[in-house]
This record gives structure tokens, C-alpha cells and sequence, in this order.
């Protein structure tokens, strides 16, 4: 054990030292490249206000990669482009070719200088400055993740393995001592006769025979009022969804509204899904997760290697081929499971609560931004629709159309404010009819 | 045997309720027709005649209330013809100058920010680049209403989250921000 301990440490010191030496080793070949790191980040600074909405230096995205331009074009050439590319087209043939392969114009930038131009060019000339150390570092810690502790699968599949050995022994320890020839009658046969003492005893006991009777009466009653209560009340109804999409990044982490998604919750009776072209709004752009993105999935945590597949599924989906960044038109559905789900015989309108009341959507729905995995929060049985009739007061602002009737409904019972169940909120015509 | 027996029974009864906890399911539902029920729900996957419904309206008919399609191409010219002839239907007022800021909130600020300048949460969070300035470019409020409707570059269409009215409420309220950036 000791001599493992002493290993790992050697080792541990041995692969740092070793790291170092990486480290300095790319240390020297960047300097050795001699980048003008204000230049670069100048550059850089500009190339992300201005150009990556449509360019990277990479990949094609809606205009052309950009990396090396310098090398496919003269400087006089990119800065009339760039400067006003439209009225560049009219002098210049090689540039009015070009503009052929858009799709979409180029806007003109005329509020960059020419410094600011060549800034942005030496930036796509020599790319982003890697950083060596943070490579190392990146190394290290996951020789350190993965040596600490076994996988939990492992250690499950181990206990389960003790217990089916243990059963097994146990049940050959019974056979052999069968075989024998029944080592112990004689307890055996006492502890029989001591629980049928027992039983009588019980039996003759009315006290006991009553007690027990109520005992079992209120037991059952117990489990057949709460089996009745929970039926159609899916309060933590948590499905799996096809697609492990994550609330909390979206609208936590990245604080969408969210009615950008549901947008029928404002004019309809419905928050409806919403269809996959609002999510290509941003995952035209966002075709992977950062890397220290995790969420927690049906018990798993999904890091960057499963989620950036769970885009990928929206991409098959929708039908985005994702190398060329264009639509193939073979879509599919994505068959997301309903969690909310009202009986026909009670209307619920969503733009009554959200546009009319003002109500937040975490009232109901709870914390959202917080769920990786959409669960039902609230019970949605009528008691808890009437308990919120009976508390909230109506929104009398700014409301002259009704003005008339809240001024009255006040002084009919006597107060400030007027609850939605006053206003004819617990009639059963609202809801059931 | 008669042992094993009872082992089977306490196994089933102890399964079963595990069973019941299981958060992946639905509880019982008493006459389940209303839950689920027999007209057709809107987008459920089997409409009528076992298709799904949420088919595309009729070309050509423009619902009760509502306005004729939007005809501008997504091209280049197309853009350009918005941005010189296309003209707001509504009122400049408070009132929707009100509701374009409130729909700006929800559908526009994440991007182009608060003040238009494209400082919203996703650009200074380093999730999207490259998102202009509304005081950099040369937009009006045609130019604007044909980007809602098709989206332009990165951007996409914002035509289905909202309405006729909302868009152009959107544009004026755009138009006050530009003019606010350049002051």
C-alpha cells in the first residue's frame, strides 16, 4: 500500500515537471513566432464587435472563412471591400464577381479606419495566440479526475455481486446442513410452539383484538383516501424528453425571456411549444456547448460530449446541415412528452394570466430557470386554482374599461383592493361550462 | 414452496409501490377521456384521419382579422425595397411605442441590449459576437420590419413569435432607440 502511495507521488512529480517543461517549451515557440500581442488583440477586439456576427476564421458561417484573407486578396483590394463593398462593385470586376457567392449583401463600414482595417487583417493573419500553459493545466486535472475513485456503476455492480454471493453461500450452507440431516429440530420445533402460544393468547384478548382492529381500519383508510387523492394529480410529473434540453441554461444562465419561446402565452389559450425555427434563432450560431457546460439528465450528468449530440439531434430534426449551413428540407418532428395537462371540463386561458393579470410564469410553473429537467410544480387540481382566486387582488391600474365595476365591487364589500374571486372569480361558469 | 410464495407476494406488492413513485409516469386518471380527449388536440401527432393538423392555411385566404402575407422576397433587392418603400401602418403614439418596448424586452434584448448599441446579455457574455451597433447602420422602419420578418445573416425570423402589430410596434420603438444612439 505504502509503496503504491510512494509510486503515485513520484509519478505525480515526475508528469508536472514534465508538464513544465512542455510549458516552456511552447512557450518559447510562441515567442519564437513574434506576434505583436497588442496588435493581435486590437485586432481580435474589433474582429468580435464588427465581423464574427457573419465571419469566423475557421469555418465558413454566413460570409466566408477569414482566416489568411491576406493571403487570397490584396490590402487595397479587402479595405475598398470593406469600406463600402456595394460601391466597390461598380469599378471593380474581380469584385463584383465575388459578390456573385453571397447570399446576403455585405454591409458597408465605413466608420473603421484604415489602421483599424489592418488591425483586423493582421488578426485573421496570425489567428488566436495559443496558450500553452493553459493546455498543460487542462491535462493534468484530468489525470487527476480520473484517478480519483472507481465509476459509480462499478461500485453497484460490485455490491451487487457481494449480496448474490453472500445468497449463495447461504443457500449451500442450508443444503449441506440438510443433507446432514437437519442439524437443529429441537429449536426449530420450540420456537413454533412459542409463536402459537402467542397467537392464542392474542386471540383470547379482546382488548388487543379491538385495538388492532381500529389499528388496521385507520391503516387502510390512510392508504385508500391517498391513493384516491393522488389520482390524476401529477404534481412531479417529470417525463424524459426526447431531447435533453435544459431550462436552466436557457433561461437561467442565458436569461432568455421566457415568452421568446412560448409566445403564443400572450394572445392564446395556449403556452405552446414552440417550433424548431426559434430555436435555430440562435443554434444557427450555437452549434456546440462550452466546454464547462453541464446539466443533470434522468440522474446523469451530460457534459459537453452528450450535449453537443443533443444539438445534433435538433439539427437532424430540423433539417440543418450543419458543414454547409443550409437547410436540406428533410425534417422530422421532435416528439416532446406534455407535462401540463388540464381535463376538458376545465378552461384554462394562458393570456388571461400572462398579458391581462401580469402573473409570472414561476407562480405556477415554480422555478424554471432552475430545472434542468422540466418537472410539474404545481398540484393544478381546483382547490389550488380557488386558494389563488381567494388571494390575488385584481390589477385595478390602468384598466379604465372595468373601472366602473372595480369602483363599485369596492364599496359593495367594503374594501381597497378587490380579489379575483369578488370579481366573480370562483363562479363555476368561469372554468366549467 | 408455500414460502416462495410469499416472497413472490411481498416482491410484487414492494414493486408496485415503487412503481407508483416512478415520476416518469402519470397517475391514474378517472374516466381518462377528458384527459385525453376524443376531438383532436391542436399539433398532436395523430389529427384527423391519423395526420397531424397543424397544416399550413390555404394559400391565398387571410384569416379573420388578420393581414394579407407579407410579399417582400428575401433577397438583396427585396431588402432594399422595404428599406426605401415599405411605410408603417400604425400611429406614432405612446401607446404602442409602450408595446414595442415591452415586445423589445422579451424577443430583442437578449442581443441588441438595452439601448440597441448590441451590449445585450448574450453578446457581453461572449455567447454571440459581432452584434452591431443599430446606430452603425443605415436602417428604417421598413428595413426593420423585413428583418423581423425573414431575419438577416445570423439573425433569424421573428415572424412567428409575433404579430403584424407587435412588429411594427417593435420597428418604432427601434427607430427611437437609433435616434437616442446617435444624439
Amino acid at each position: 500500500m505504502k509503496s503504491v502511495g510512494l509510486y503515485n507521488r513520484l509519478f505525480s512529480v515526475f508528469h508536472k515537471s514534465f508538464t513544465l517543461l512542455l510549458v516552456l517549451a511552447f512557450s518559447i515557440s510562441t515567442y519564437a513566432q513574434d506576434v505583436d500581442e497588442a496588435r493581435q488583440k486590437a485586432g481580435k477586439k474589433l474582429f468580435k464587435s464588427q465581423c464574427a456576427s457573419c465571419h469566423k476564421l475557421d469555418k465558413k458561417l454566413v460570409g466566408p472563412a477569414l482566416g489568411g484573407v491576406e493571403e487570397r486578396r490584396e490590402n487595397a483590394w479587402l479595405k475598398a471591400w470593406i469600406k463600402n463593398n456595394a460601391e466597390f462593385q461598380k469599378v471593380n470586376t474581380e469584385a463584383a464577381e465575388a459578390a456573385l457567392y453571397a447570399t446576403s449583401a455585405m454591409n458597408a463600414f465605413p466608420q473603421l479606419s484604415d489602421a483599424e482595417i489592418d488591425d483586423i487583417l493582421y488578426y485573421t493573419t496570425v489567428g488566436e495566440i495559443k496558450k500553452a500553459a493553459v493546455v498543460g493545466e487542462v491535462a493534468v486535472g484530468g489525470q487527476v479526475l480520473q484517478k480519483s475513485g472507481a465509476p459509480e456503476w462499478l461500485i453497484y455492480l460490485l455490491a451487487a455481486a457481494i449480496v448474490v454471493a453472500f445468497l449463495m453461500i447461504a443457500s449451500l450452507l442450508k443444503q449441506v446442513s440438510e443433507l446432514k440431516g437437519g442439524a437443529k429440530p429441537g429449536v426449530e420445533s420450540n420456537l413454533k410452539r412459542d409463536l402459537q402460544e402467542l397467537w392464542v393468547g392474542a386471540k383470547n384478548n379482546t382488548f388487543l383484538k379491538v385495538l388492532s382492529t381500529i389499528f388496521l381500519l385507520l391503516i387502510g383508510a390512510y392508504i385508500t383516501f391517498g391513493t384516491l387523492f393522488k389520482v390524476g394529480v401529477d404534481q412531479g410529473y417529470q417525463p424524459i424528453q426526447p431531447i435533453a434540453f435544459s431550462h436552466k441554461i436557457h433561461a437561467g444562465e442565458n436569461k432568455v425571456d421566457c415568452q421568446y419561446c412560448h409566445s403564443s402565452a400572450k394572445h392564446s389559450k395556449h403556452s405552446g411549444i414552440p417550433s424548431l425555427n426559434v430555436c435555430m434563432n440562435c443554434h444557427k450560431a450555437i452549434a456546440e456547448v462550452a466546454e464547462t457546460t453541464e446539466i443533470q439528465w434522468n440522474g446523469q450528468t451530460y457534459g459537453k460530449a452528450q450535449l453537443d449530440l443533443e444539438i445534433d439531434k435538433l439539427y437532424e430534426a430540423v433539417g440543418w446541415d450543419k458543414d454547409e449551413l443550409v437547410y436540406t428540407g428533410e425534417e422530422k418532428p421532435v416528439k416532446w412528452i406534455r407535462l401540463h395537462n388540464l381535463p376538458d371540463f376545465a378552461y384554462y386561458n394562458h393570456a388571461q394570466h400572462v398579458t391581462v393579470a401580469g402573473i409570472a410564469c414561476q407562480k405556477c410553473h415554480g422555478p424554471v430557470e432552475e430545472m434542468d429537467e422540466m418537472y410539474q410544480y404545481s398540484p393544478l387540481t381546483m382547490g389550488w386554482c380557488i386558494n389563488c382566486h381567494r388571494e390575488t387582488n385584481v390589477d385595478l391600474k390602468s384598466n379604465e374599461y372595468y373601472e366602473k365595476i372595480h369602483d363599485q365591487l369596492a364599496e359593495k364589500y367594503g374594501v381597497e383592493k378587490v380579489t379575483i374571486s369578488q370579481l366573480g372569480g370562483l363562479e363555476c361558469g368561469k372554468c366549467h361550462y | 414452496m408455500m414460502k416462495n410464495f410469499k416472497l413472490i407476494i411481498a416482491l410484487v406488492v414492494l414493486t408496485s409501490l415503487v412503481a407508483c413513485n416512478d415520476k416518469t409516469k402519470r397517475q391514474y386518471q378517472y374516466m381518462p377521456d377528458m384527459y385525453e380527449s376524443i376531438p383532436y388536440d391542436v399539433d398532436a401527432e395523430n389529427g384527423l384521419g391519423g395526420k397531424p393538423v397543424n397544416s399550413k392555411p390555404v394559400s391565398g385566404t387571410i384569416p379573420r382579422g388578420g393581414t394579407p402575407a407579407y410579399d417582400i422576397p428575401d433577397t438583396i433587392e427585396g431588402y432594399e425595397l422595404a428599406k426605401t418603400s415599405l411605410k408603417s401602418p400604425l400611429e406614432k403614439n405612446e401607446k404602442n411605442l409602450d408595446n414595442g418596448k415591452k415586445m423589445y424586452t422579451i424577443y430583442c434584448i437578449s442581443c441588441h441590449g438595452k439601448k440597441g448599441a448590441g451590449q445585450g446579455y448574450l453578446a457581453t457574455s461572449e455567447k454571440f459576437a459581432g452584434i452591431p451597433s443599430y446606430k452603425d447602420r443605415d436602417i428604417t422602419e421598413g428595413s426593420i420590419y423585413h428583418v423581423l420578418m425573414h431575419g438577416k445573416n445570423l439573425m433569424g425570423s421573428h415572424s412567428g413569435q409575433l404579430t403584424y402589430k407587435e412588429r411594427w410596434q417593435i420597428a418604432q420603438y427601434v427607430e427611437v432607440l437609433r435616434a437616442d444612439l446617435l444624439k
